[in-house]
Formats: C-alpha cells, structure tokens, sequence
C-alpha cells in the first residue's frame, strides 16, 4: 500500500475505513454497521493471525469472541491453512451425490471421536442447516412434529432452527412456530417433565452450555436429568455441541462429560478450523434410518463439500491431540485463576464466572454490563462480545491454544478494562441522579 | 516433507505435534518453575524409583532394538542414571534461596523452562533418564527425542518416568517424549522458540546443528580415548582395567579406550596381562584381517557397532578363545590415515608403542588430532610428573587416572559428576567443559543490594517465593458451579505423595537383585 491510508487489497480497494463504513451500510447492512459504531467497536477487521485480529487501522485486537470458537485453533491456523492450500491442487467442493473421498474419512474421524453410540455422519453448510438436519432426523425417527427448547435458546436462524430459539429472531421474520416449538425454562427439571409427559415432543435440543444466553451452566444432574425423561417419554435428545465441542470444555464433546449418550450430536463453527465452512450432525443408528430409506432425503451442495471435509478432518486432528487437551486444562486453570483474582478485586460489579473449561461468561452487576466491558476491552486490546439474550454476561471464550504468554496478556488487558468499564457505570449513576 | 499425489509437499505428521508438545511443555515448566523443594524431592525419588524398576527389562530391550551394546552393563547405567542420579543429588538443592548477608547478594534459583533432549542410541535408556531426572531436580519440563535405532525402548521409558512423576504430583506434560524421530522434526524442534536448552548427546553432525539452531544449546562432541600407560603402572591392574572398560557395552560409548598407548619397556608385560584379562592380542596378519573387515576401503562399518569381540573375530577369520572380550590390534603411528587410530565403538582397541613416556603424550595428543577433543584421556601411572604432563598437553577436559575410562570419566567410579553427557568444552566445540549435571540447567536470579554499609540489606530468610502444589496441576477443568470441594472426582491416578511404602520396598528389593546379580556376574 503506497498510500498509508488507502486500503488496496488487490481484488478490491476504497481509499479509507470510512468509505468502507459508508459502502457497508449502503450496500451491506445499514443496522450491523452502525450498531458496531455506536456501540464503540468501529472494527473493520484486516490482518488476522493467531489469536490477533486487527483494525484496518493497525489496532491489535485479542480475540477471546472466536465467532463462538469457530476460530478455536486461532485465525489463518498455519496447520489449517496448509491443509487446505494442498487439498486445492487436487479437490474442489466435490459433488454431493455422489459417495467421496473426503466425505468418508471424515465421518469416521468423527465417529470415532464421538460417544460410541452415535454412528453415522450427516453434513450441513452451517450450523443453522446442521440443526434443521438435526430436527429433520428427530421427527423421521420418532414420526412427532415438537422440538421442546429452553427459553432463551440458540440453535441458528434457518427454517426450523430459528424456530427453536427466541422470538427476538423469528417474529421479525414472521417466522415464529410456537406449536411446533414449545419452549420450557433452563434449568427448571419440573418443566420439562411437563412439557415432555405428553409423549408428543421428537426431542429436546440443548446446546450444553447455551452460548447467546451467557453460558449460564446447567445445575449438577440437570443435563442428565433431562437425558433420563427424554428416555422416559420417548423423545430424543440432540446435543448442539457447536460451541461446547473440539475441545473447549477440556474434552473432545462438552456433553460427554456429562457421561450423556445423545441420540443426536451437532457440531459447526470450530469445525471449520475458521477455514472452510462445514457442519456435521452425528446420529445413533436407530436415528440413521432415512439414510437408507431414502438417501436423497436431506440434499445440500455445499454440505459436506470435500475441501471442507479436510478443514475439518485437520481441525479435529489438531483439537483431538493428547497435546491439545492437556494445554486446554492448563489454560482453563489460569485463566480462570486470573479471573478470580480480578474478581476478588471488583467483587461488586464482576459478580460472576460462568466456567467450564475455556468456555466463560463473565456476569456484570448491570443490565447492559457486558456492553460497558466488551467497549472498554475493545479499546484495551481485547475482542469479547456482550452476550444478545442477556447483555449483563460477557462471552468471554478464549482459544483452545493458547500460548502462556498471551494467557497473561489477556489477564493483564482484562483488569483494566472490567476496572474502566466500572467507572463509566457509576459515572453514568451519578449523572441519572 | 512427506510424499503425497500433491506437488506441494505437506509437513511429516510428527512435526506439527512436535510443535505441541513444545507449547504443552512450556505451560508444564511455567508451573513447575514455582513448585517447593519437598515436592520436588517426592517426584525425583518417585521417577527415579520407577526407572529403577524397570531397569533390568529396558537393558535387555535396548540390546534387542538397537542390536548392539552389553544388557547386564546397560543394567548398571540404568540404575546409576537412575537411582543413582537420585540418590548423588539428594543433597544438593536447586530450588530454595540462597542469602548471603556478606556480600548482600540473595540468589533465586530460575530453571530453564523448556528442555529438548536429544538421546543416543548407544546409551539409550541411561541416557533419557538421566536427562529427565536432571530436569526434574531443577524444575524443568523436558521434550526427549531419542534416536531412531532405540525409539521404542526410550518412549517407554521416558514415559515409565512420566507415569510416576505426574503421580507424585509433578504438573502434566513435564515429561514427554517424540515417539517417531525424524530430521525434519528434530530440527523443527531444534530451532523452535519455545525451546529453551537443547541437551545434545549424539553424533556431531546433530550436536552442529543444535548450536546452530539459533537456541541455547549444551552439546558434546565425540570421543576418541587415548589411554597411555608408562612403565611406573600397575601392569595387571591398568590390564584389567583396561579390558573391563574396552568390554564396556561393547564398547559402544565415547568413553571407551580407543588406542593404547605403551612405553615400551612395559609393553612386553602389558601384552601379557592384557591376554591374562581377557584381551586376544592380534598378530600383525590378523590385525589387517579385523582392519579389513571393520575399516573397509579404510571407513568404519557401522554393523560391527557393538558387536562381541568374538564375533568380529569369526568374520575376520580370526580364530580367538571364545572367551576374548577385546581384540587389541597393534599398529605402528598414530596418523589419520590409519583407521585403527580413529573412533571405533566396537571392542578393538588400537596399541601402539613408544620409547618413553613423553613420547606417549606425544601420541595421545596425535590421537585427539584425528578426533576427541575436550572429551577425555585415561593414564595409568604413578608418576605425578607424567600425570601432570599428560594433564596438561592433551587437549582433553578429564583424565581418568588409574581406572577404566568408560565409567571412570563418566563419574561412576571416580568422583566427578556421574553423566550421561560429557561436556566438551572449547576443545570441543561445546559451551559445557564439564560433566552435565543439575546446575546446568538453572539460571540464578541475584538480588544485589547497595553495597554502600549505609543501605541496610532487609532480612530475607524465611521468605520462600515457593509453593506447594494444590491438587493435580492443572486441575481438571470442572464447571465452576460444580462444588469445588468434593476431591470424589479427583482423577485418581493424580496422588500427592509418593508411591506407596510397598511398592517402594518392592523396588528396593529389585535393585539389590539385580545388583547382586551383576556382582555374581
């Protein structure tokens, strides 16, 4: 770039961030960009490699948002990047009729890392047509029509995801589908038991730690709770392991720590190793019977596309590691450590950690707190998002790998802008007065 | 590069977990740099007991794998890098401060961090636990990469050791271990960052490019062992000596004799009592047989590593006493033309005569010319003017005096540091002259007041930077909502103590065994 303020990337130029804000909002998305902008997160993000993102100003920013952990082995990961650049001198997205190379190897990598019940291997694009896969499959299995979801949850926005989530995305599309889509309390045993007696749900879909809701962790006993009237009442149980899978909570899938056996097993986002988009659904076999009654069933182009399958093939490698999983406990541990720390410091207004492994939500003492932190991490150095269905937690997601360093860095960064974010609080208390 | 159907090569599998093992090890010593001296104690002795144990079987197994060496000698190095390291350190402490109110200077002991040891197929299993056993007792997490040729028996020891030390609450990773070695790997571990000291105990083109990897680097160069006995020795005994050490694991170490160097009014005798011992001195035919067949076309044949003097000589054709542990091939000049005056890690021994005792030294100097240099030197003698003058004329860093070089120079029957890994020194391109030994591996923080008898220095003593581990470090990421003060979970391999009265006992009981196994012969 010969001009220090052009921005000349070669395929596309504009000669400063402002006309790539006033193009966006022209062209793009008018409410995403200003809302950004206003919300004091005016990132427009350029480089990016390892945990680092950075501003098209040369702001470095660390990435503990990680797309909800689809950058989990951290951005551009060189491993990643090489596998792809090899797989293209021989593969392309591949054609999804046909039986394929990629196809295959992944799906056993994944059935072999799954819980041992789970059998075979569905793919999606994306997370969202991962889960509409997932419910497609539940209400082939058991011939019933109700998806039972928590309030407040999060599975994607595609025809029959969003229907499993909150109104906030379904009603502007009028999309909502509340018959079909009973929503019962988090962590409320009795409702569930309600709402699944009737023996007329396919299947409750968790995600196992709900991510867009601020990882507010399920009770002791409550998952496996609902794992045993699922099987009581007949319904199947789908595990979104999209944010809690590949290695974030210490183990390969979240749920199996739970010692719970899911009918149905979703993964997306991480893994794509953040490369090449793909999704998978993991079945049981008694789950898998549309597979051989009618393989055409579910048709996607570009799910399961081969360059995708080696992304991740490469990703589940990497998270897999005995390496890996060993450092997700040492970073999990120091982090958390860290954060303790802080919070023994700002006990009144960080009142709360949410943790399991190098999945955290930190909880503020306001009902926008998140919103006060993720701006003064942002000028801090630090990329975190509020959490939308509960803006007083902070997703606070660190990568899975982590170097010591950085782990220190990032505690550093964090203090300070949890002890700014607290000023601008009380400030703003003090002029509502 | 690994050969693919792609034109771009993709990177061996081993090298991006190489990579991860480093980073897993850099979190395992950020722990472990703060652990107390009593834990540490409880993992070294635990580790070392552990080895011990299994000393026996992974002797017979390194002979197996690599095909070469003594399994009832490697016995003897396994549990003096065992046990042995444990028990000479004990001691020692590289972990408390150290205050001195005189110079008021306090000393915080720091460990390097990361430690990547190359290991060598010739003292394969000593040399991994000795290298592990180093960086336990200075708080170091240690990556072993063992040579090709002992791969299996060193991963499983390396990870014996591993076993009991997590157990004995050492923090997770500090011990791991590269289970297929290849070039492109160990340089990739060589050059890497995270490493902090690369350890290298091999061949010299490994020991070059540790140094040059851009790392700190604590490398050996290799051995060429003159050992000059003048006519004030103890004839039978330097005999004795010697063959026993030639005999030494076959001979496959850098310590080994290599030329013998005999004034000539002793030689006659010499000659005598090195048969007495063991030795098949060849006549001249015999010698160009064995040279042949050891050196052909004058370069050493690497399948006679290790071998039985006995086997040598049958495929010479060299008809020696099945009971011969060494073959001494006499020769007339130490030049580098002749093989025989080079390293040989079989057990044929190079003799060569000399007028006097100073032109003995003449010679020794002349076989450190062709190889060796800064490693050592052995001399049987009485004389203190020729000890001295030996000292100091050949360009060794040790010279073992009136004992076997094999395990004098090594530290095992003198009173040097016994190691694994001898430092070469200037001589020999090295940064360590000495015998590796725990101190190497730590760096000393000083805190160095005023000197000025104004400035009062505070008193320090009882302040200890150090902690005792908690629980499993890491600890098992539970969710935070989980009670945190049930242990019921607690994985159950992670034990804070040591192992087990019992099963210490039943080590115990093996050792003096199998130790009075090897003094029964």
């Amino acid at each position: 770039m010969s001009d220090a303020t052009a921005l000349d990337y070669g395929f596309f130029s504009f000669a400063s961030k402002d006309e790539v804000l006033e193009k966006s909002k022209e062209y793009w998305n008018p409410g995403k960009t200003s809302f950004w902008s206003e919300a004091g997160v005016p990132l427009v993000i350029d480089r990016r490699e390892e945990y680092f993102i950075y501003d098209v100003s040369g702001k470095r920013l660390i990435d503990v948002h990680l797309n909800g952990g689809t950058y989990n082995l951290g951005h551009r990961n060189p491993e990643m990047v090489q596998a792809i650049t090899v797989a293209m001198q021989h593969f392309d997205m591949g054609n999804h009729h046909f039986p394929s190379l990629a196809r295959t190897a992944l799906a056993e990598a994944l059935i072999k890392s799954a819980p041992a019940n789970l059998t075979k291997v569905i793919y999606g694009s994306g997370g969202g047509e991962a889960i509409d896969i997932a419910i497609k499959t539940a209400r082939h299995t058991t011939q019933k029509r109700k998806i039972l979801s928590i309030i407040k949850a999060y599975h994607g926005h595609t025809g029959l995801a969003v229907g499993t989530g909150d109104d906030r995305f379904s009603k502007l599309f009028l999309s909502d589908q509340p018959e079909d889509f009973p929503h019962v309390p988090f962590n409320d045993l009795e409702a569930m038991d309600e709402a699944l007696k009737g023996r007329d749900i396919a299947a409750v879909i968790m995600e196992t730690i709900p991510a867009t809701y601020g990882f507010p962790l399920p009770n002791p006993g409550y998952l496996e709770a609902v794992k045993t009237l699922c099987e009581k009442y007949d319904a199947l149980y789908i595990a979104d392991e999209v944010q809690t899978g590949l290695m974030r909570t210490g183990e390969m899938w979240g749920i199996t720590k739970h010692g719970i056996e899911p009918d149905i097993l979703v993964t997306g986002k991480g893994i794509s190793g953040g490369m090449y988009p793909i999704a998978a659904v993991l079945v049981s076999e008694r789950c898998a019977g549309w597979l051989t009654e009618d393989g055409f069933g579910h048709i996607s182009t570009f799910g399961g596309a081969e360059l995708g399958c080696i992304a991740a093939l490469k990703a589940l490698e990497v998270c897999g590691r005995p390496e890996t999983r060993s450092m997700v406990h040492y970073i999990s541990d120091f982090i958390g450590k860290g954060l303790q720390q802080i919070q023994a410091t700002y006990p009144d207004w960080f009142i709360g950690i949410r943790q399991n492994g190098v999945v955290m939500g930190l909880e503020f003492a306001h009902p926008q707190g998140a919103k006060f932190v993720m701006k003064r991490l942002y000028e801090n150095g630090v990329w975190a998002i509020f959490s939308t269905l509960d803006p007083r937690v902070l997703q606070y997601k660190p990568g899975i790998l982590v170097k010591p360093e950085l782990a220190e860095e990032l505690l550093d960064r964090t203090e300070v802008g949890i002890a700014k974010a607290l000023a601008d609080v009380r400030a703003l208390d003090r002029k509502s007065r | 590069m690994v050969e693919t159907m792609f034109e771009m090569p993709l990177e061996p599998a081993g090298v991006p977990r190489g990579r991860a093992m480093l980073e897993r090890a850099d979190w395992a010593a950020r722990a472990f740099a703060s652990y107390d001296s009593a834990t540490v104690q409880r993992i070294v002795e635990a580790a070392a007991a552990a080895g011990a144990a299994r000393a026996h079987e992974f002797a017979e197994w390194a002979v197996r794998e690599t095909g070469y060496g003594v399994a009832e000698h490697k016995l003897i190095k396994n549990l003096a890098c065992s046990t042995g390291i444990a028990e000479r350190y004990r001691a020692s402490d590289y972990i408390d401060v150290v205050i001195d109110s005189d110079s008021k200077i306090v000393s915080v002991p720091r460990p390097a961090g990361v430690v990547l040891a190359l290991t060598p197929s010739t003292n394969p299993v000593a040399t991994v636990y000795f290298k592990i056993l180093l960086a336990l007792l200075t708080r170091n997490a240690v990556v072993i990469s063992p040579h090709p040729y002992a791969k299996q028996v060193c991963a499983e020891a390396a990870r014996t050791m591993a076993a009991a030390a997590v157990a004995a609450g050492a923090p997770d990773g500090c011990i791991q271990v590269v289970d297929e070695p290849s070039i492109p790997l160990i340089n990739a571990l060589m050059t890497d960052t995270r490493t902090d000291v690369i350890l290298a105990t091999g061949g010299s083109p490994m020991v070059r490019a540790a140094y040059r990897s851009g790392n700190p680097a604590i490398g050996v160069g290799p051995g060429n062992v003159p050992v000059l006995v003048d006519s004030s020795a103890d004839i039978t005994a330097a005999a004795q000596r010697i063959v026993e050490s030639k005999a030494f694991d076959n001979s496959i170490l850098c310590t080994n004799e290599s030329v013998l160097i005999v004034e000539e009014s002793a030689a006659a005798a010499l000659i005598t009592a090195l048969t007495r011992a063991g030795a098949h001195v060849l006549t001249d035919d015999e010698r160009d047989k064995v040279r042949d067949l050891v050196f052909p076309e004058g370069h050493f044949d690497p399948q006679w590593v290790g071998k039985d003097a006995t086997v040598i000589a049958s495929a010479a054709g060299v008809r020696v006493n099945p009971r011969t542990k060494i073959l001494v091939a006499p020769f007339d000049l130490v030049v580098p033309e002749e093989p025989l005056a080079h390293e040989k890690l079989c057990p044929v021994l190079g003799l060569v005569r000399v007028p006097t005792a100073a032109r003995g030294i003449d010679a020794a100097a002349a076989v450190l010319r062709i190889a060796g240099q800064g490693h050592s030197a052995a001399i049987h003698s009485t004389n203190p003017q020729t000890i001295m003058a030996f000292s100091a004329a050949v360009r060794v860093l040790r010279v073992a005096v009136n004992v076997g070089n094999s395990l004098g120079s090594s530290g095992l029957e003198t009173n040097l540091a016994p190691s694994m890994t001898i430092g070469t020194g200037f001589f020999g391109r090295s940064a360590v002259g000495e015998n590796l030994e725990p101190k190497h591996l730590i760096n000393w923080t000083r805190v160095a007041y005023n000197s000025d008898a104004s400035v009062r220095m505070a008193d320090m003593s009882g302040i200890n930077p150090w902690r005792v581990p908690q629980g499993a470090v890491p600890a098992y990421p539970r969710a935070s909502n989980e009670d945190q003060t049930i242990t019921a979970h607690t994985p159950v391999s992670v034990r804070a103590d040591g192992p087990p009265d019992e099963l210490r006992d039943e080590i115990r009981r093996l050792i003096i065994e199998e130790l009075n196994a090897i003094v029964r012969g």
